[in-house]
């Protein structure tokens, strides 16, 4: 097998057959082509079984707290803007546990890119309901069908503008490969759905996936606001694949901050002298 | 010289402005001043007061009584005339029967004269300063000073304003006023708590704050913000406390030193991420301003009522600091500290403030903000071959670099991990040692904890034992004590876990002070020292303790013994 930079030899958690498995060779295989060496990515999450995809690449990774990964990657990117950022994190750790980060990261547009696993259901803590699952389906919790209604994250971060909004397959490594390619190479906030299923606790197999999703064509115009959500609202057994939006240009995060120091590093900035200091307690005087 | 001003009025009525005019005032006339408020958490209405102490020396410590009042309403002279003097002058806006008071009508005098009421506050000030005998030309520079940001007809109509509160005072007091403040050479510092934490945290080498707002440790991320330009912190308004704590983690773990700022219910939130700190070993620093909980609690008031939640926090064992300085200077050589073991041994560290300290100023003849240096704790780059994050090493602290520093790979893992950061369940192997590895951290980090301060300890047969801001009113009530030949002493802690090798001397009759209910810093003695308290001073009803709070408990400690 051919190896690459990002392979590593730590033994894998996931289940065998997990459709995981692709997007990490779909998220290597974009991060080779982009040529980024191992030492400039850093890839954050939170917990869940899509949160233990950095253990699975070289590279710099966070693996924190669960819901927590935006605001780590927040201020990763806030202190080093230079490294590429990327956030891979499922619906339950992003949308219900994280929820309110993701809402305040529509309003910031920092330079990120957003990888959700959507399987529509909590694996690691083995089969729940999580924001996404339909109305009606069921789980192992609650005891019977699924009464509340799924969040449209993609929708919402439509609606906010986000730089860039995509709906991948796990079923299609390729197509993913060029969605993560997009999202990382914006300048901007990129949020990058995929649709999977999960193995052990879904309830449709990889083949049900396979009959419902088609991708998007080429009269989309994804700089059309309307367009785009009207494609995330479409019936259940459509499942759009592809660039559904692109944001309007506008300031990255801490731009303004950063109008001096472009890109270097917090840690290169220089100290505030003795001197200074007591130049600025002077003023209590 | 020690004259308490008591300033009072509904928020909105300008009590505030008065209070930090008139201590400019005295500061520039060279007398130390100290400052504190006590205000309800409203826009507008109720009743506040500003209070100021003067003296020739510093006395930073609150003052119970007050030798000059200004009330700017009915309500607010009713509630605090009992703290005047017998010998006292009260300022009045409006009339009032009960006592003799000097009415000085300021909101008419600025609506007849200058055609806005906001020249009140200024008209009151130079009421106030014809009371102290304050030349009116001292009170016009300041004035200059402070508005030269605005144009000259705002200046000039100031002057005015102050001109005229100054004669109203000087025709209506007659005999009453006997304070002669003329100009001295001598020129203090007057620092507020939480400006002296800020510049200490850039001093420091802080890069990174982010924030949610929460009384009364919003001042912070405020005046760092502020001063964006000059200090180089860059700032975010998180979304949460708990996006606040991460982000901070995460710009430490991207090799920024980082801080957040909260109070009791938002350290709350945070309490899962102080464990991510001590958990991935990233640096930061937690400033905790208490007010008086539970939940929402009092929360523009003061206690300290979080010193064991505090050294709680955070779910599972892992090595934390907490220190809780006792003044602005001691809180800016502690925040430096805070920063430079934060990052020397990876932990999360607690700085515990409170509102008092937060909105207090105190005055100083020199403010020593160097004692403590910052310290760099990075690796040298060449000595390192195959880098290992988590590398397991005598001491427990592995060498830190940053990601993008170098080609080598930078990992944090909240699961417990491998050398590398890889999740581990290697139980009785790696992840023993993993865990033993950040305990042994903590056994460094308590043996360069600092011994508590001690005053005249050795002749005194009653020490004081308190922690924390209530430092500068146990002092005070020493002196106070001392006048009635009681030989009282003081131990001071302002570090607080790892708590230090330490022996408390016997045959001495310890008595806490605490600003809470529950005697927590007692609690923690006993079981860390086995010391038992033979008495104990409390105060929990959201305003600071003062000396005579103190004396007037140890007397009748004393009483009650024999």
């Amino acid at each position: 097998m051919k190896t690459s930079v990002f392979d590593n030899q730590v033994e894998n958690q996931w289940c065998p057959g997990c459709s995981n498995f692709g997007i990490l060779k779909a998220l290597k295989d974009a991060l080779l082509t982009l040529g980024r060496a191992p030492e400039a990515v850093c890839v954050v999450s939170g917990i869940g079984q899509a949160a233990k995809f950095p253990h699975y690449l070289n590279c710099n990774f966070f693996n924190g707290l669960h819901g927590r990964a935006l605001p780590v990657a927040l201020g990763i990117h806030a202190a080093n803007p230079a490294l590429t950022t990327l956030v891979v994190t499922g619906d339950g750790d992003c949308y219900g546990e994280g929820g309110n980060h993701f809402l305040h990261l529509l309003r910031r547009n920092p330079d990120i890119c957003v990888v959700v696993h959507n399987n529509e259901l909590y694996a690691l803590t083995k089969g729940q309901a999580s924001p996404t699952t339909p109305v009606g389906a069921r789980r192992t919790l609650p005891a019977g069908p699924v009464e509340s209604s799924p969040l449209n994250m993609l929708g919402i971060a439509i609606v906010h503008d986000v730089g860039y909004a995509a709906r991948g397959f796990a079923g299609d490594i390729d197509h993913l490969k060029g969605l993560i390619i997009e999202g990382i190479s914006i300048r901007g906030l990129a949020l990058i759905e995929v649709v999977q299923p999960c193995i052990t606790w879904g309830t449709h197999p990889m083949g049900w996936y396979k009959e419902y999703v088609y991708k998007i064509d080429d009269v989309h115009d994804h700089t059309d606001q309307i367009a785009a959500l009207a494609k995330v609202s479409e019936p259940s057994d459509k499942i759009a694949i592809g660039m559904l939006y692109r944001g309007k240009p506008k300031p990255i995060y801490a731009e303004r901050f950063r109008k001096d120091i472009t890109d270097r590093p917090l840690f290169e900035s220089a100290a505030i002298s003795t001197s200074k200091m007591a130049g600025l307690l002077d003023t209590f005087k | 010289m020690d004259i308490g001003i008591i300033i009072a009025g509904s928020a909105g009525e300008g009590v505030q402005t008065i209070g930090a005019l008139l201590a400019a005032v005295i500061q520039a006339q060279g007398y130390s001043v100290f400052t504190w408020q006590e205000f309800e958490s409203r826009i507008r209405g109720g009743q506040n007061s500003f209070r100021l102490r003067i003296s020739e020396v510093p006395k930073n410590s609150p003052k119970d009584w007050a030798d000059i009042f200004v009330s700017m309403n009915s309500g607010a002279a009713a509630k605090y005339l009992p703290l005047l003097n017998e010998t006292g002058v009260w300022v009045s806006e409006t009339p009032e029967g009960g006592r003799e008071n000097i009415t000085i009508p300021f909101k008419k005098i600025a609506e007849e004269n200058f055609k806005k009421v906001i020249y009140a506050n200024t008209i009151a000030t130079g009421a106030v300063c014809g009371i102290l005998g304050i030349a009116v030309n001292g009170l016009c520079r300041v004035i200059e000073k402070t508005f030269s940001n605005k144009n000259k007809t705002v200046v000039q109509t100031n002057i005015q304003a102050a001109e005229k509160g100054y004669i109203s005072a000087l025709d209506a007091c007659k005999d009453q006023c006997v304070w002669q403040l003329p100009q001295r050479a001598d020129r203090y510092y007057l620092i507020p708590g939480h400006e002296a934490v800020s510049l200490a945290a850039a001093y420091a080498g802080c890069r990174f704050i982010s924030a949610y707002p929460m009384s009364p440790s919003t001042g912070i991320i405020t005046y760092l913000s502020q001063k964006e330009d000059d200090l180089g912190v860059f700032v975010e308004q998180a979304e949460d406390e708990i996006a606040a704590i991460n982000m901070a983690i995460g710009a430490g773990y991207a090799g920024a030193r980082a801080m957040t700022a909260t109070s009791g219910g938002g350290f709350s939130l945070m309490a899962e991420g102080v464990s991510l700190a001590g958990m991935t070993e990233t640096p930061v620093v937690i400033i905790l301003a208490q007010r008086p909980g539970p939940a929402t609690g009092l929360p523009t008031r003061t206690a300290q009522g979080d010193l064991l939640f505090a050294i709680n926090a955070g779910h599972g064992e892992f090595p934390k600091l907490v220190i809780a300085p006792a003044d602005p200077e001691d809180a800016f050589q502690k925040t430096v500290r805070g920063f430079n073991l934060a990052e020397k041994y990876q932990i999360p560290v607690i700085i515990i403030s409170d509102q008092f300290l937060a909105d207090a100023h105190f005055s100083y003849k020199e403010f020593e903000f160097n004692e403590i240096p910052p310290e760099l704790h990075t690796p040298n780059l060449d000595d390192i071959d195959h880098y290992k994050r988590y590398r397991l090493t005598p001491d427990g602290v592995s060498p830190r670099l940053f990601p993008g520093q170098s080609a080598h790979l930078v990992t944090a893992d909240s699961d417990e991990h491998d050398e590398y950061g890889h999740i581990t369940e290697d139980l009785g192997g790696m992840a023993d040692q993993m865990f033993m590895k950040r305990l042994v951290k903590m056994e460094r980090l308590k043996a360069e904890i600092n011994p508590p301060e001690q005053r005249g300890v050795a002749s005194a047969e009653i020490v004081l034992v308190g922690w924390g801001t209530t430092r500068g009113a146990i002092l005070e009530s020493i002196l106070l004590l001392a006048g009635e030949n009681k030989k009282v002493g003081m131990i001071h802690f302002t570090e607080l876990w790892p708590l230090p090798d330490f022996s408390f001397p016997s045959g001495k009759k310890y008595v806490s002070v605490e600003n809470n209910a529950t005697g927590q810093l007692e609690w923690l003695l006993r079981a860390e020292y086995g010391v038992s308290m033979s008495g104990h001073i409390r105060k929990w009803d959201g305003l600071p303790i003062t000396a005579t709070y103190i004396r007037e408990r140890v007397v009748t400690y004393e009483d009650e013994r024999v």
